[in-house]
């Protein structure tokens, strides 16, 4: 019992069971299944983009751009679908994922082979692929009634009882859980972040691990930018601007340490869905959707406190030199 | 045991050789605004005009001064993305107190004291409880511009005194606004403080070894807080010129400084892993995004495609020299 109460992840779960409680007083409503489906719905697209921001902040590093590569590839897909309609989904959901891994792996290169710090790679890119879908679109949006039927329906048709994107978003969930627990580049990514030095002499290839998340986090931005337009069908340059310090938002309260080596798929799942309750839990309790934002700052604040105790802070700066070896 | 070796010379500073400071990363830095400055010339001939170029200055002093300060941040290790909110929330401060009929010194001092506030908060956070910055600055950065959004949701605040103008649009003298004589006096106090005083010298360390330092008698955390301060001290005045310059507040004002300023500062050479950097390499760097995004304004290139402009501007920046001195050692893979 003891040892399971160490869990941060057990404490963000009991969290997240307390603050729907508390919403429950308000709003009687809120904890009915059918609901909390709903939210779970709503908070899909963030869970998956948690959980690739993830693994790129295990490996010590952090990839501002997600949001930018969501909002191109979003626009590439829909203008691809305003222009073939005749293009069947699925092709459309890997054509996503393909654009998504060549901007994840522009930024994994970067990384690699010019040893540029990950936070200076992404700043760049995310203003470039940002600017990029203006070129693509000359400016232009691609509005619902441009999109065929299926591009906006595919997500919302129910399977078992649940939506498709709660079963993609389940499925990435799935995904990465056996990844990141069950396989060597999984227990790759959790070295580096606790010690990239010793990594290097435990025979694993830093660079190139660094180089494979930022592919993970670009495929899965790739795959939220379809997710995201055909759910707000409406593709533009706007879409999610500034939502990637939302999805870094989740991922730190989902007690993953911005120092690396620290978290789990669990947490970044609670993370993203705590966001979402409070989000999804403001208007119906009748609290201005303008406090969300202090709101949400709040809860970083304190997460952060809290998941500060059990970190381990020394031997990292005194290594700092040695990481590129 | 007889002789004691002869005590060895150690010279004050290394020798620079000439070539040092022909590749160093500030005259790079001079040679792409002078082939922007040139290609912007030939470019439009509307560039060459005093009152072009007075105009093109308003585009990098607000974030610059941010700028300033981020630098002294970053050297010591330490990052503030909670700027451009403490901006926003400065400004609705300023805003509240013009509905309560406040006058332009007392808008000022607010202005300024709610920045210091904000960036005193952040210090806290960051040295009390030893948190990372970057981490803390993501949740105030919400925090701010969530009050700011509480206070004033899809409102404005208008109605700022006539006096309260100046800040913004005023000139001191012929072509030379407020805005830039106040950022070219913050650079010369800011290149003071870090490369002539004790206090520079020992930002520098802390960013190279904050370990290290502490064993040495520096007074780290202080410093760090001071810095921190510094930086939303800076935030709050750039808050007061933006509100001058608009002349009205919402709550989304400054969305995306943040990016920029740190986008100055580490263009401007400083080494976003702490310890090494220089001012003026930061000044350099707000003159060349300034003479971009102008540039391509009066060419009529919209915005978000100069923002391609400054992302592939950071990066090549950044990638050139390390490009250059593997191409020289022949091991670029």
């Amino acid at each position: 019992m003891k040892n399971f109460l160490k869990y941060r992840e057990i404490w963000l779960l009991a969290g997240i069971v307390v603050l729907i409680g508390l919403i429950s007083i308000r709003f009687p409503g809120f904890a009915d299944p059918a609901n909390l489906r709903q939210v779970f719905n709503d908070t899909s697209i963030l869970m998956i983009l948690a959980l690739g921001q993830m693994v790129v902040i295990l490996t010590r590093s952090i990839d501002l751009s997600m949001a930018s590569n969501l909002c191109f590839t979003g626009m590439v897909v829909a203008m691809l679908n305003a222009a073939h309609p005749a293009i069947p989904i699925p092709a459309l959901i890997v054509i996503a994922l393909a654009v998504g891994l060549v901007l994840g792996a522009i930024n994994g290169f970067l990384v690699w082979r010019l040893n540029i710090p990950s936070i200076v790679v992404t700043l760049g890119t995310l203003t470039i692929y940002r600017g990029a879908t203006f070129v693509v679109s000359g400016g232009a949006w691609v509005n619902a009634d441009q999109m065929s039927p299926d591009f906006i329906n595919f997500q919302r048709a129910a399977f078992l009882g649940l939506p498709v994107l709660s079963w993609i978003a389940l499925l990435v969930i799935a995904v990465f859980f056996l990844v990141m627990t069950r396989t060597q580049i999984g227990r790759s990514i959790y070295a580096i972040g606790v010690n990239p030095t010793a990594s290097v002499y435990a025979g694993i290839n830093v660079g190139r691990t660094k180089f494979i998340v930022f592919c993970i986090s670009g495929m899965i931005g790739g795959l939220a930018g379809y997710l995201w337009i055909s759910r707000y069908v409406i593709a533009s340059v706007e879409v999610a601007n500034g939502y990637e310090l939302n999805i870094i938002a989740a991922c730190v309260i989902g007690g993953i340490s911005i120092a690396g080596g620290i978290g789990s798929v669990g947490g970044a799942v609670l993370g993203a869905l705590f966001l979402g309750i409070i989000s999804n839990a403001l208007p119906v309790i009748n609290i201005s959707p303008f406090w969300q934002m202090a709101i949400s700052g709040s809860a970083i604040i304190l997460a952060v406190v809290l998941n500060a105790r059990g970190e381990r802070r020394q031997g990292r700066i005194i290594l700092r030199k040695a990481e590129a070896a | 045991m007889t002789d004691t070796p002869a005590p060895r010379h150690i010279p004050d500073r290394l020798d620079k050789p000439l070539s040092s400071a022909i590749f160093s990363w500030e005259a790079l830095l001079v040679a792409i605004a002078v082939v922007i400055f040139a290609v912007n010339s030939f470019a439009s001939p509307y560039f060459l005009d005093p009152w072009s170029l007075s105009d093109l200055t308003f585009n990098f002093t607000e974030k610059g001064l941010i700028a300033l300060a981020m630098a002294l941040l970053i050297i010591s290790g330490e990052i503030d993305l909670s700027v451009a909110a403490i901006v926003a929330l400065a400004s609705t401060m300023m805003g509240m107190a013009v509905q309560a009929g406040a006058g332009t010194p007392v808008l000022v001092a607010i202005g300024t004291v709610v920045g210091l506030g904000c960036g005193a908060f952040n210090g806290l956070l960051v040295t009390r409880l030893g948190l990372p910055s970057i981490v803390v600055t993501i949740g105030t950065m919400s925090l701010f511009r969530g009050i700011a959004f509480i206070i004033l949701g899809d409102q404005a605040y208008k109605g700022y005194p006539d006096s309260f103008a100046f800040f913004g649009q005023g000139y001191v003298w012929w072509v030379f606004s407020f805005e830039l004589a106040l950022f070219l006096v913050a650079a010369m106090i800011y290149w003071f403080v870090l490369h002539r005083t004790s206090f520079g010298r020992r930002v520098f360390a802390i960013g190279n070894n904050p370990v290290a330092c502490q064993f040495s008698g520096v007074r780290v955390d202080r410093i760090k807080f001071i810095l921190f301060c510094l930086t939303g001290l800076m935030s709050g005045i750039a808050s007061v010129l933006i509100t001058s310059r608009l002349g009205s507040t919402r709550p989304s004002i400054a969305q995306g400084y943040e990016l920029e300023a740190i986008t100055m500062v580490v263009l401007g050479g400083v080494s976003i892993l702490g310890g090494a950097g220089s001012i003026l390499g930061v000044v350099l760097a707000a003159f060349i995004m300034g003479l971009v995004t102008f540039g391509l304004g009066l060419l009529n290139v919209p915005g978000i495609v100069m923002s391609i402009f400054i992302g592939l501007l950071l990066i090549i920046v950044i990638a050139l020299p390390i490009v250059w001195r593997r191409l020289r050692e022949g091991r670029f893979a």
